[in-house]
C-alpha cells in the first residue's frame, strides 16, 4: 500500500515540503544563522505596513463575502431544488473561469474608459470618470468576486442539514419569522460562517494575480513584498522570512479554527 | 405558503444583485472579443474577427499555447495514475500513517500558492529546472494531485470493496481484479479529477511566473506580462478561448459523474 502512495507522496515531497523548508532555511541561514531578516520584517515600516494592509484587506473582503454570501446560500436553501440548482450554477460559473481572465474583465468594467464609467457618464450622473480601479477599491471588488464561491458553498453545506421542523416549531411556538431567523436558524449555520470566513480569509491573505493586476502599485499585499524581493531586489532571504510568517499566520488560522469546527469542513469545498 | 414579506422581497433583490455581480464579468469578455475596436468601448461599435486573427497570427501567443496544452496534458497523464494509486491506498490501508500522507497530498490546497511559487523558484534554480518544460510539467502535477486525490476518494466512498475480495477469492491477482471490477465502477470520478488537474494545469499562473521563461512560457504568463503594460483586446479574445474551454470541460466532468450517480 505504501509503494502505491509512494509516486503521489514523492511529488509533494520534492516540489512542496522540500521548497517550503528550503524557504524556512533560507530566512535563517546565510553564511551563519542569522536573525536579520526577520528583525526586517518586524521593525521595518514597509514590511509590517503591507502585513497589516493585507490583514484589513482580508478582513474587509470576508465580511463583504459573508454579507453579499448568506443572503444567497439562504435563498438557494429556502427554494425549490430546481431553482437552487440554478443559483449554485450561478455562482460557482465565475470558478471555472480563470482568475486571470476575470482581473482582465475587471479592468474592462472599471477602468477610466471602462464599461462602468461610460454608463454612467452616458446616464448624466458623472461628469468626471470615477478612479474605481488601480487603488485598493478595485483589489476588493475584483477578490470578493473571486473568493464569493468560498462562502457560499460551505454556507450552502450547513444550511442543508438544519432541519426545516424547527424553524415551524418556532414559528408555531408563536415567534415571528425574524424571530425564529435570529434565535434558530442563524446559530445553527455559525459552524458555515467559520467555514466560509476561514477559507475566504486564507485564501485572500495570500492573493497575489488581483493586487498586482488591479491594485496600481500602491496596494502591496505581503504576497507582492515576497515577488519584489525576489524578482526585482534579489533579496532571497528576506522574501524568504516574509513567505514563513504568511505560512504561519495561515497555519496558526487553521489551528485555532480546528479547535471549533472540523478542518475537512472548511477544505471540504472546492 | 410564504407571503411575500419585505423581508422575503429584500432576500430577493439582493441575492439577484450579488448573482448579476457574479455573472457580468464572465459575460463582458466575448462582446469585447468580437468587437472592432481598438479601445473599450460599449456597446461595440461592429463586429470583427481581427483580435482572434491578431492571436492566430502571432508566433509568440502561438508557441505559448503550444506550451499551455503539452503542459497540461502531461501533467494529467502523470497526475492522473499517480492519484488514483495514492486514492486507492489511502482508502484500503488502515496504517496511522495514511492519515497523515493524505493531509500531505493536500498540501497544495492548503499553502498560499505565491510561497509555493517561490519555494519551488529556489529548488529549481539550484538544480537547473528553471523555464525548462519538465520543471513547469512537475510543478503542475503538485499542483493537480490534490482534485484527482479528492475525486477519486469521494469515487471509492460509494463502492464497496467486497466486491473486489470476490474478484481476487475467484482467482485474480490484485492488480487484475483492481483493474477488473474496481476501475470501471470509479471510472467516472477518475475522469473527473483528470479533468480538474487539466484546468488547474491550464489556467495556473503565479508560479509559471516565476518558475518559467524562454520558449516555455504558458499563456497565462504572457497573458500576465500584456495585462501589466496595457489593455489589449488580443487578450479577450484569448480568455474567451479559455473560458470556452474550461466550461466545456466543466461540463464534460459533471455529465461523467452524473452518469455514476
Amino acid at each position: 500500500m505504501l509503494a502505491l502512495v509512494s509516486p503521489a507522496l514523492l511529488v509533494i515531497l520534492a516540489l512542496i515540503v522540500l521548497p517550503v523548508g528550503w524557504l524556512a532555511w533560507q530566512s535563517i541561514y546565510h553564511d551563519g544563522f542569522t536573525l536579520e531578516n526577520y528583525r526586517r520584517v518586524f521593525t521595518e515600516d514597509i514590511y509590517w505596513r503591507s502585513f497589516a494592509l493585507t490583514f484589513e484587506i482580508s478582513l474587509a473582503v470576508t465580511v463583504i463575502a459573508l454579507l453579499l454570501g448568506y443572503p444567497v446560500a439562504y435563498l438557494a436553501n429556502s427554494v425549490p431544488k430546481g431553482w437552487s440548482i440554478l443559483i449554485l450554477s450561478l455562482v460557482v460559473l465565475p470558478f471555472w473561469t480563470s482568475v486571470l481572465v476575470r482581473a482582465y474583465a475587471w479592468l474592462a468594467l472599471l477602468q477610466r474608459t471602462g464599461v462602468i464609467n461610460q454608463f454612467l457618464r452616458y446616464l448624466d450622473v458623472i461628469s468626471e470618470p470615477l478612479g474605481l480601479v488601480h487603488n485598493t477599491f478595485g483589489t476588493v471588488v475584483a477578490t470578493v468576486h473571486i473568493l464569493l464561491p468560498f462562502m457560499v458553498l460551505p454556507l450552502y453545506a450547513t444550511m442543508q442539514k438544519i432541519p426545516g421542523d424547527l424553524m415551524q416549531a418556532g414559528t408555531s411556538l408563536g415567534a415571528s419569522p425574524s424571530l425564529t431567523f435570529f434565535r434558530v436558524f442563524l446559530p445553527l449555520s455559525l459552524p458555515g460562517v467559520l467555514a466560509g470566513c476561514t477559507m475566504v480569509f486564507v485564501l485572500c491573505l495570500g492573493f497575489y494575480i488581483t493586487p498586482e493586476l488591479l491594485g496600481g502599485g500602491r496596494t502591496v499585499m505581503v504576497s507582492m513584498l515576497v515577488s519584489r524581493n525576489v524578482e526585482l531586489y534579489n533579496q532571497f532571504g528576506a522574501a524568504s522570512a516574509v513567505a514563513v510568517v504568511l505560512l504561519l499566520s495561515v497555519l496558526a488560522i487553521f489551528f485555532v479554527v480546528s479547535r471549533f469546527i472540523s478542518l475537512d469542513r472548511v477544505l471540504g469545498q472546492k | 405558503m410564504t407571503r411575500l414579506s419585505p423581508a422575503r422581497i429584500a432576500l430577493y433583490v439582493t441575492s439577484a444583485l450579488v448573482l448579476v455581480y457574479l455573472i457580468l464579468p464572465v459575460l463582458i469578455i466575448a462582446p469585447i472579443s468580437f468587437s472592432s475596436a481598438r479601445f473599450l468601448t460599449f456597446p461595440p461599435p461592429s463586429f470583427s474577427l481581427r483580435w482572434y486573427q491578431q492571436y492566430l497570427a502571432n508566433p509568440a501567443w502561438m508557441q505559448a499555447t503550444k506550451v499551455t496544452l503539452t503542459v497540461a496534458f502531461l501533467t494529467v497523464l502523470i497526475a492522473t495514475p499517480c492519484g488514483v494509486a495514492a486514492a486507492y491506498a489511502i482508502s484500503q490501508s488502515k496504517l496511522r500513517i495514511m492519515r497523515v500522507i493524505h493531509m500531505a497530498l493536500l498540501l497544495p490546497l492548503v499553502v498560499p500558492i505565491i510561497i509555493t511559487a517561490v519555494g519551488i523558484f529556489f529548488v529549481y534554480a539550484k538544480v537547473g529546472l528553471v523555464a525548462t518544460l519538465p520543471g513547469l510539467v512537475l510543478a503542475n502535477v503538485m499542483l493537480g494531485l490534490p482534485y484527482v486525490v479528492i475525486s477519486v476518494l469521494a469515487g471509492l466512498q460509494s463502492f464497496d470493496p467486497a466486491q473486489e475480495m470476490v474478484a481476487r477469492s475467484l482467482g485474480m491477482n490484485r492488480l487484475r481484479s483492481f483493474f477488473a471490477v474496481t476501475l470501471p465502477q470509479i471510472k467516472s470520478s477518475v475522469m473527473a479529477g483528470g479533468i480538474f488537474a487539466f484546468i488547474s494545469a491550464m489556467d495556473e499562473t503565479i508560479v509559471a511566473l516565476f518558475i518559467s521563461g524562454g520558449q516555455y512560457q504558458p499563456l497565462t504568463k504572457r497573458m500576465f506580462t500584456a495585462l501589466r503594460d496595457e489593455i489589449d483586446p488580443t487578450i479577450a479574445a484569448i480568455s474567451t478561448l479559455m473560458t470556452a474551454a474550461s466550461f466545456m470541460l466543466v461540463l464534460l466532468a459533471s455529465a461523467r459523474q452524473k452518469k455514476s450517480g
